[in-house]
């Protein structure tokens, strides 16, 4: 009887991703989206991936969700929400994505019935960093590069976005993210929830250590908080050439390389910790990494820059 | 215990190369806009010192410099692995990279003035982002790590191709984001696949391990398939003409010479380092004949092109196509002569399109368009500047003596040994294809000026001086022995 709600959750995932694909205009097409993105988070909660599951809620549905939404809205003003994919196109991706699936579930029925994985190494090799959750073992220990050059990434990606300003505008704020009707609701909602997201915000960093949670998530939580603010209208984006900004940009991936160096002299090499210290060391990595995360995610929604800076 | 520290002290050259150009990043976001070209030529430099002390450090030991970060051994951590190939290339990007970032100097992307710097500001930000992305790239011996690499490597240069802001630009730019991404998609999924059956993803430990199974098959076909849109090889380089032809010749520069390159890097690691035989051999084939197609077919269209810059940008997809054809060749007994004149092409290639698309990006501003058939006085305006795109043509047709030459004679030579033929008849037909393009424009360009020609706007000789160099540079590799390089063997793995 178990099988019964995997079964559910397996007929939901794909009737909303039938529905991203087929729904006629633009924006139902992208809340089938947003409602995949969260099922899918419940499909890695079945998995006990709690870390992806949040990660998928917070970045899949949240973030890439408000994107799109965003866009929408702008592409509305341009074209009558119809999608402008040919025939063709949209055949071959089709295809492409059906290929993918059949050798993905090729590959996975026909490999070992017991994958090989890292995750008995991962174990064994966690008291050393005296971390609870692996995951962020993994993230901030192990594979420090990979989390490193991935907020790189995040901030080559802005400066992207920044860069679709027009000349006369660049360092100006970006356009209002206020909703044409700001409800009440929703102005009530954006005046209540943001302490409340803070918090929780603050739990998944503090909290990723040990349990489930860390700096990508509570990073995007707060990010959420700052956006919800902004589009109800109770506060603007601000200029993009102001320095806080700027430095808070900067801030996280600045520590980060501070403290990879700092092995060189107090550890055994770069990004790695001094023993002892790991823990410590890793949490205050955390807490300014999502303070970088918060702002970039946040100001990547926004957009580029549409208004003279003052 | 002398040696260990030795040891250490080297890989921490490894940890810089990556992490100088990360830290000029962060300093231009914060710096004034008029600092971030001072920021950036300091790090360049620094970023050439460091290529070149590693490569020094490499050939006097005749041994791979390896690092692990953080200390953990693979496959649980990653290791740098810095080997004869990976340093040669590094310095052929510092080199690139440096001479660009002199190009750019001064008021070339935007007179100095509060109101225009944007361009600076993102200009010299993503030129960064490129040298971490293909350091990285060339060091990182971990398949998650690279894919990090190509991430930052797409993004930097998606913007940069969008950088003039002009509706063409951004629709090309566009387009090359969607592929790119999709051709990131498969990457990721294929190395998802490894994992699921390997356990792991460090490439000397799956270099041990890896078996000619369904999953290896399958998962190597996609992240190859990702690698090569990315790279742009024929029928999957649609997107590349319109994308470098629209950037400013500074970015064109740096997209044709340098980031086409390191998904093709890419694609040796998996195939010498992972792919399973017979895979690897099928493989080889099909990439060779698409190369071959893409050395026919995109030289015929940039003989086609009325466009300078457009001409320039297929000429690019037609010389990435010669590195293809090198895995059907190391099959016989002359494999280290085929991986030199690879290797030999990737760098050669690299400094002539470098010198040709800034030559291009000159001329563009003297004559005030870039239309081949309207050329007639270039050469009487910038002399200098016109002499350098001869010297890199020349390279690219390969004529000698030139880094071209070395490499499509070391291919030929190859391929005429194990009897292949076809390659063989490719890379001639290519080179009278290419001196069919190159000679269209020398040849207006030559012409005298027509009465009452006057250059639309002075060029500082700086920049003239450096596309000089690059196609020097390009020529330079000519005087290399016709022999296999010693020096891109040292410690490659995978390769005989």
């Amino acid at each position: 009887m178990s099988m019964l709600p995997d079964l559910l959750l397996v007929m939901l995932v794909l009737g909303a991703a039938l529905w991203t694909v087929a729904a006629r205009d633009r924006r139902s097409s992208v809340i089938g989206f947003i409602a995949l993105g969260l099922l899918l988070a419940l499909v890695w909660m079945r998995l006990y991936a709690v870390d992806v599951a949040l990660t998928e809620a917070a970045v899949g549905g949240g973030a890439t969700g408000l994107l799109l939404l965003r866009a929408c809205a702008r592409l509305d003003s341009i074209d009558a929400g119809k999608p402008s994919a040919g025939r063709t196109l949209q055949l071959l991706i089709g295809f492409c994505c059906a290929a993918m699936g059949v050798g993905i579930a090729a590959a996975a029925l026909g490999g070992p019935d017991l994958p090989p994985t890292l995750a008995p190494a991962v174990a064994a090799n966690i008291d050393a960093v005296g971390l609870g959750n692996p995951v962020t073992v993994v993230l901030l220990a192990y594979r420090a590069i990979d989390t490193l050059l991935e907020k790189i990434v995040l901030i080559a990606a802005l400066v992207g976005v920044w860069s679709l300003a027009p000349d006369d505008v660049w360092g100006g704020p970006p356009a209002s993210l206020k909703l044409a009707k700001a409800s009440e609701p929703l102005t009530f909602l954006a005046q209540i929830l943001p302490p409340v997201g803070f918090v929780i915000g603050v739990y998944l960093i503090w909290n990723g250590a040990d349990e489930p949670g860390g700096t990508f998530q509570g990073g995007t939580v707060l990010a959420a908080m700052w956006l919800l603010v902004m589009l109800a209208g109770l506060a603007e984006p601000p200029e993009t050439r102001r320095a806080l900004l700027q430095y808070l940009v900067v801030f996280g991936p600045a520590v980060f390389l501070i403290s990879g160096f700092s092995g060189f002299w107090l550890a055994e090499g770069f990004l790695s910790y001094p023993t002892g210290f790991a823990k410590t060391m890793i949490v205050a990595l955390e807490v300014a990494l999502a303070l970088s995360i918060a702002v970039i995610v946040a100001m990547m929604l926004a957009g580029p820059s549409a208004r003279t800076p003052r | 215990m002398t040696a260990g520290a030795a040891t250490i002290d080297s890989g921490a050259l490894l940890v810089v190369s990556i992490m100088l150009p990360v830290t000029g990043m962060l300093a231009v976001i914060v710096s004034p806009a008029r600092r971030s070209e001072q920021v950036a030529l300091v790090i360049l430099a620094a970023s050439l010192l460091t290529a070149v002390a590693t490569a020094a450090e490499v050939l006097r030991t005749g041994e791979p410099i390896e690092y692990l970060l953080g200390n953990w051994r693979p496959p649980l951590g990653v290791a740098l692995r810095a080997d004869g190939l990976s340093v040669t290339l590094m310095v052929m990007a510092s080199i690139v990279l440096s001479c660009v970032g002199l190009y750019a100097s001064g008021s070339y992307l935007a007179p100095p003035d509060a109101h225009h710097s944007r361009s600076r500001t993102v200009f010299w930000t993503l030129l960064l982002g490129l040298s971490v992305a293909l350091n990285t790239a060339f060091l990182a011996q971990d398949l998650f790590t690279l894919f990090v690499a190509l991430e930052l490597l797409t993004f930097s240069a998606v913007a940069l191709v969008a950088l003039d802001g002009r509706p063409t630009s951004l629709e090309a730019a566009l387009r090359y984001l969607l592929l790119a991404l999709a051709g990131s998609v498969f990457y990721l999924v294929g190395t998802a696949v490894l994992y699921g059956a390997y356990g792991r993803l460090d490439l000397s430990g799956l270099r041990q391990i890896s078996r000619d199974d369904l999953a290896t098959t399958f998962a190597l076909s996609l992240m190859m398939t990702g690698l090569l849109v990315k790279t742009a090889l024929f029928p999957m380089h649609l997107w590349l003409p319109p994308a470098h032809a629209g950037a400013p010749a500074a970015a064109s520069a740096l997209l044709s010479a340098l980031v086409v390159k390191a998904p093709f890097f890419l694609i040796v690691l998996l195939w010498t380092g992972i792919a399973p035989r017979p895979f690897s051999v099928i493989a080889g084939q099909v990439l060779a004949i698409l190369g071959m197609a893409s050395i026919v077919f995109c030289s015929v269209m940039a003989l086609r092109q009325s466009r300078l810059k457009l001409m320039i940008a297929y000429s690019t997809v037609a010389q990435v196509g010669y590195l293809f054809l090198v895995f059907p060749l190391t099959i016989g007994g002359t494999a280290n002569l085929a991986w030199s004149g690879c290797v030999l092409q990737l760098v050669s290639h690299a400094f002539a399109k470098a010198s040709m698309f800034l030559a291009a990006g000159v001329i563009a501003e003297v004559m005030g368009h870039d239309r081949i058939s309207n050329l007639k006085g270039t050469f009487h305006a910038v002399p200098i500047t016109l002499t350098a795109f001869a010297l890199a043509g020349l390279s690219l047709i390969g004529l000698p003596i030139s880094g071209g030459f070395s490499a499509k004679y070391m291919l030929l030579t190859a391929a005429t040994e194990i009897g292949a033929w076809w390659i063989a008849g490719t890379i001639l037909v290519g080179g009278l294809l290419a001196a069919g393009y190159v000679f269209k424009v020398l040849g207006q360009a030559l012409a005298p000026p027509a009465e009452g020609f006057a250059a639309a706007r002075s060029i500082p000789l700086h920049r003239e001086l450096v596309v000089l160099v690059l196609a020097s540079a390009a020529i330079a590799m000519g005087f290399l022995p016709l022999d296999p390089l010693p020096f891109i063997t040292i410690g490659r793995m995978g390769l005989p």
